[in-house]
Order: C-alpha cells, then structure tokens, then sequence
C-alpha cells in the first residue's frame, strides 16, 4: 500500500479536505449526544434507587416494579442506539469512501 | 453426575484440540498468531467477542446474585450490555483503522517514545494478570465444588495446559473458534435454561414474578423484584454507581476484548462485530434473570446448597422444607457437609431441578468450557503485551525477523501460562467478583482515557499518557488496598469499587500531565492520525 508514504503535508492535506471534515462532524453529532445519554441513561438507574427508592419499588405490571421496567428498559434503549448508529453508519461509509477514492487517485481536493 | 461431566467436558476439549490442530497449519506469522490473518468476518468476531466476554462469572455468579439479590443482581446484567456502547462508539472501528495487534499500537501512533509503550504494556499486563487470576480461581473453586475428587489445584493445572496447548499451537485462529464454539454452547444453554423455567410456570409471566416476590429465606418472605437487597445505605449506593462507571466504561479498555478489532478486514466489520456481540450478550443477560429468579423460585434460596455430590438429598431436603432443619442435621451428624448457601450454584441447581442430573452435568460443563475459552482470550493479549509491545518494539527496536517474533510471542504465551498457573494456586480462596471487578476499574482508570484523548484531543501528550496511566493504574489499584475487600471494617476508604474516584482521577491525570509538558510532535501526528481512524486510510492489512 502506497498510502504509508504519504508525507505529512498531505496528510494534513487530506484532514483540511472539506469531505473530510464534513465526516468529523457527522460522526461526532451521533456520537457525543448519543454517549452522553446512554451514559446518563444507565447511571440513572443505581442513581434513582438509591435517591427515590419509594418510587422505584412502585408495582406498575403486576408484581413488577418501576425498577424493573427502568432495567429492563436498558436493553431496549442499547438496542435502539445500536440499530441508529448502524443506520448512521451507512452515511458515513459513504462519506470515507469518497475521501478514500480520492487519496488512492491522488487527485486534489 | 461427575462421569458425565468429564465426558461432555472432555468431548468439548476433544473438538476444541482438533480446531486447534486445523488452525496451527494455518499460518507461521506474527500477523497469524495475533490477528488470525485479519480473516475474521465480522459475524465470526462478534461470537468471539461475545465468547470472550461471557464468563463463567456471568453465568454463575450473576445468575446467583440474582437468585439472593433479586433486582439489585440485575443491575449489573444491564451495565453489562450498555457497556458494549462505549466499544461501539469510541473505540471499535478507530483501532481496527489505526492499531496493528494491540490497543498500545493505536496509543503509541501518535504519542511515540519507550515511555508510553512502556506504561501502556504494564497496564495490559495488570489488567490481563488480575482478571486471569480471577478466572482461574474462579475455574478451580468451581472444580472443587462440582466435582471434589478433581481438586483445586489439578483442575487449575488442566485449565492452564490447555489454554496454553490452544495458544501455542493454535494462535489466535484457534482462539477465536474456541470462542464460538463456547459462545454457542453458553447461549443454547442459557435460553434452553430460561425455556424450562418459563415451561415450569406454564408460560404464566405473573405467576413467575409473583414466585419471586414472595420467595422465602430462612423462614422469612423476600420479595426478590425490590430494589435495595444487596447495596444499601450511603456506601451501598455509591458502590453500585461506582461498578456500574467502571463496568461501561472499563469494557473499552479491556485488552483482550479490545484485540479482537485486529481480527477483521476492516472497520465496517468491526462495527458488524459488535452489533453481533451485543445482539448475543444482550439475550445472555437476560436469561440470567430468568435463571437467578428461577434458581430462588424453583429451587428455593434456602437450597442453593454447598455441595452437590448428593445431589438427591439437597432436592429431597429442597421438596420437603418442612423436614429440610431435621434432615440437614441428620446429614451433619453422619458426617455430610450440610448444604450451606453459596450464590455460585444456583444455575447448576437449578438445572438440576429441572433436568436431572444429566442436565447438571451438562452445565458443569458448559461453565469449564467458559473458563477455558475466556483464558485462552486473556493469554494470548497478555502474550502481546509482553512479546510485540516489550519485546519486539522496547527491547529490540523493531529490528528481528518474523521467525524471532513468533518464537519470543509463544514464549511469553507459556511465560503467561506457567505464571497463572503458579499464582492461582497460590492465591487460592481470592475473592473472584472483587478481583473481576478491579479489573474493570484499572482498565477504565489507565487505559480508557489515554485511549480516548488520544484520538480526539490535538494538544494530548507524551507527558499527559504517561502521567493518565500512571494516575489511573495506581489510585484504582491503591484505593482497593485501602478498600474494605482487603482491610475489612478498618477500610479507609469505604467502597468495594474504586472507579467513582479512580476514573476521574485518571482523566485529571491524563489532562494536567498535557498541561504541564507540551508535545509537538504528538500534536503534528494528530491529524494523520484522525484521518487514519476515520477513513481507514492506511489500515494495516
């Protein structure tokens, strides 16, 4: 592979190209809402039992409790960001593929 | 019953040695031993994942914490799955784009110099080194328990040889279907596991939840669906929050999961990898509800006894609770170990309970097999850290050829084997979950935030990954030392895990170090790297 013998201006190059850019910030508007909620969303749970246990310990399916349902709904909430993030990912495959082709040319930007 | 688990057991190893033999004849280089070739597709990889994640400290030691714990057992199995988010988002397809076999490759891309490869392997060492031991003693109690005439120290040996035999000869190809195949073997037990206790109730959830409701204790009724049994107080809640920053975050540090990435093509069949592996994890920890609830229900907590070699009495005694206080004295008088509560049996118990004896075994089985696929993972990253990060990048420059690198890997491998095997049986009687749980402290303390700013922060430096990891590493290891897992009620610090303190500390660490010394070098490298990461450009083949 040529692409080891990039030099660094070209490198830098390539991280200016607007394309490029473009991606980082498609990426990054996924990725840093999406962290930051899963990550709230997960340490709500142990945070609300230990804060609000009356609440948590509420029976809202049969026997089942508001503690429960809140664990539970963990599962479906990775899930559901796994099934967004492969959707997202698409786009941006499309994205690098772009860049890729243009660096293996070496035609400019 | 222990015939019949050696036989499942030794068919297991039997297919296992065959794969092995298959993948030794596969390749004779470096890129073989410790990438497979890169031939991985990303399906294959997120069955190994999934096989190198499940331990048997899932199966047996949530399942049980679940079946005494109720709710507060079920805490960890969702941080379990929301962990593999992190993977996901931060780490998976960057370090398949950027790294060659290990994550101190992708660290040292940009931040070069003998410090932080160093530093970097020693963390990898740390990590593997404790969880490993976590494993094997965890592998010997079991043996112990499940089959006594074994013995501890035998079965340790066992477990050793073996993950040696499929490092060794096998390298990473023949550790990646050990996985599988164990993944496979896992989830099918699991869900048939899940399955009989649905059938038990007649496919009636409400009865089922309403069981574990009122599930009885000594006498007393507890109701397994409240929160609050396991961790409570001030401490209590704050060690839940702490395992619960250190299990989602320390996942994307940990060594052996993270070398996995180099397996695949490339970085779209890393992202495959891990959509497979949680679709497969996610399902696992949900039958651990099933089958620790199940386990208190169908088979009592008062039963989930000590030893099973007379499996007959526990369930007679277990059938006839009015008679369980005379017939356990009868048992001691004669000279029986009395069936104490011991949370680790309750899925083999329970399969018991609904399966008889042959199921018994069958999950006796199934949990060696996890044992062993998990440690074969462990030695073979550790394996890495010591012969391609020390060896060949700090001690010889680079310099050496491929027959060199492949000798000096398979050394380090049966270095890494021999030494578990010693300190396993020497530190017999550790505890396992405080071990595992330390594990995923150091990983996200010193590895995840040296990982992350790497990628992401342009003034990162040297100085900074060299002052985060040694922040990292020694507040999480030291505050356990202080913790009450070692000093008991004399602890100075109050919680069993460091992270809540330790995570932040390695962030702080990672950040004033960056601060301090400026690093120009890392600073020109970043965009190259940031391209790398993002397009593949460049990938390592």
């Amino acid at each position: 592979m040529q692409h080891h013998l990039l030099s660094p201006a070209e490198w830098d190059a390539l991280a200016a190209d607007p394309d490029f850019q473009s991606l980082l910030r498609a990426r990054r508007r996924f990725i840093l809402p999406a962290t930051i909620f899963f990550v709230a969303y997960y340490l709500a749970l142990p945070i609300s039992v230990a804060v609000a246990p009356a609440v948590m310990s509420l029976a809202v399916w049969g026997p089942l409790t508001v503690a429960w349902v809140f664990a539970l709904s963990q599962f479906l909430v990775a899930w559901v960001l796994l099934a967004l993030y492969l959707a997202h990912g698409k786009a941006i495959d499309t994205m690098a593929q772009r860049i890729l082709e243009r660096a293996r040319t070496g035609s400019p930007a | 019953m222990s015939t019949a688990t050696l036989v499942m057991f030794g068919v297991f190893v039997g297919i296992t040695l065959v794969v092995t033999f298959w993948a030794s004849g596969q390749s004779t280089t470096s890129r073989g031993f410790y990438a497979a070739d890169r031939q991985i597709s990303g399906v294959q990889n997120g069955w190994a994942i999934a096989g190198d994640y499940m331990s048997a400290a899932s199966f047996l030691g949530i399942a049980g914490l679940i079946a005494f714990y109720g709710f507060d057992g079920f805490m960890y199995s969702a941080g379990w799955l929301v962990a593999f988010l992190t993977v996901l988002f931060l780490v998976a397809e960057p370090l398949r784009n950027a790294g060659k076999y290990t994550l101190v490759d992708v660290i040292s891309f940009r931040l070069r110099g003998r410090g932080v490869r160093a530093i970097a392997a020693i963390s990898t060492l740390t990590i593997t080194l404790i969880y490993m031991i976590a494993q094997m003693v965890g592998a010997g109690s079991l043996i112990d328990l499940l089959l006594p005439h074994v013995g501890y120290t035998f079965a340790i040996v066992i477990v050793g040889v073996l993950m040696m035999v499929y490092v060794l000869f096998g390298g990473m190809l023949a550790t990646t279907w050990v996985q599988i195949i164990k993944a496979g073997l896992l989830l099918a037990t699991s869900i048939a596991l899940t399955l009989l206790v649905l059938g038990h109730y007649g496919w009636a959830f409400g009865n089922f939840f309403h069981d574990a409701a009122t599930t009885k204790l000594e006498g007393a009724t507890v109701n397994l669906l409240q929160p609050g049994l396991l961790f409570r107080g001030r401490d209590g809640s704050l060690d839940m929050i702490s395992l619960g920053l250190a299990l989602i975050l320390g996942t994307a540090g940990l060594p052996h999961i993270l070398m996995r990435f180099f397996t695949v093509p490339t970085a779209k069949a890393a992202r495959t990898s891990v959509a497979w592996a949680m679709g497969l994890i996610g399902v696992f920890y949900l039958t651990t509800l099933f089958m620790g609830l199940g386990a208190a229900t169908i088979v009592g907590q008062d039963h989930i006894g000590k030893h099973l070699r007379d499996v007959s009495a526990i369930r007679y005694i277990a059938t006839h609770p009015a008679e369980a206080p005379q017939l356990n004295k009868q048992l001691a008088e004669n000279g029986f170990v009395v069936p104490e509560r011991n949370t680790n049996l309750a899925t083999p118990l329970l399969a018991n309970a609904l399966g008889g004896p042959l199921l018994t075994a069958f999950v006796a089985a199934v949990a060696f097999a996890t044992i062993l696929a998990v440690v074969a993972g462990l030695t073979i990253a550790a394996s890495s850290a010591f012969a391609h990060d020390i060896w060949w990048n700090l001690v010889r420059n680079g310099a050496g050829d491929e027959r060199e690198h492949l000798l000096i890997a398979r050394a380090a491998a049966m270095i890494v084997g021999f030494l578990s095997i010693f300190l396993s049986i020497q530190l017999r009687g550790l505890n396992v979950a405080v071990l595992t749980g330390l594990a995923f402290a150091v990983a996200a303390s010193a590895n995840v935030p040296v990982l992350v700013l790497a990628l992401a922060w342009r003034r990162f430096s040297r100085g900074g990954a060299i002052s985060g990891m040694l922040v990292g590493l020694v507040s999480s290891l030291v505050l356990i030392a202080v913790g009450p897992s070692v000093m008991g009620t004399k602890a100075l610090f109050p919680l069993l895990n460091p992270g809540i303190v330790s995570i932040p500390l390695g962030f702080i660490g990672a950040i004033a170090g960056t601060l301090v010394f400026r690093d120009r070098e890392s600073e020109a490298m970043f965009e190259q790297l940031r391209v790398r990461a993002n397009t593949g450009l460049g990938a390592e083949v």
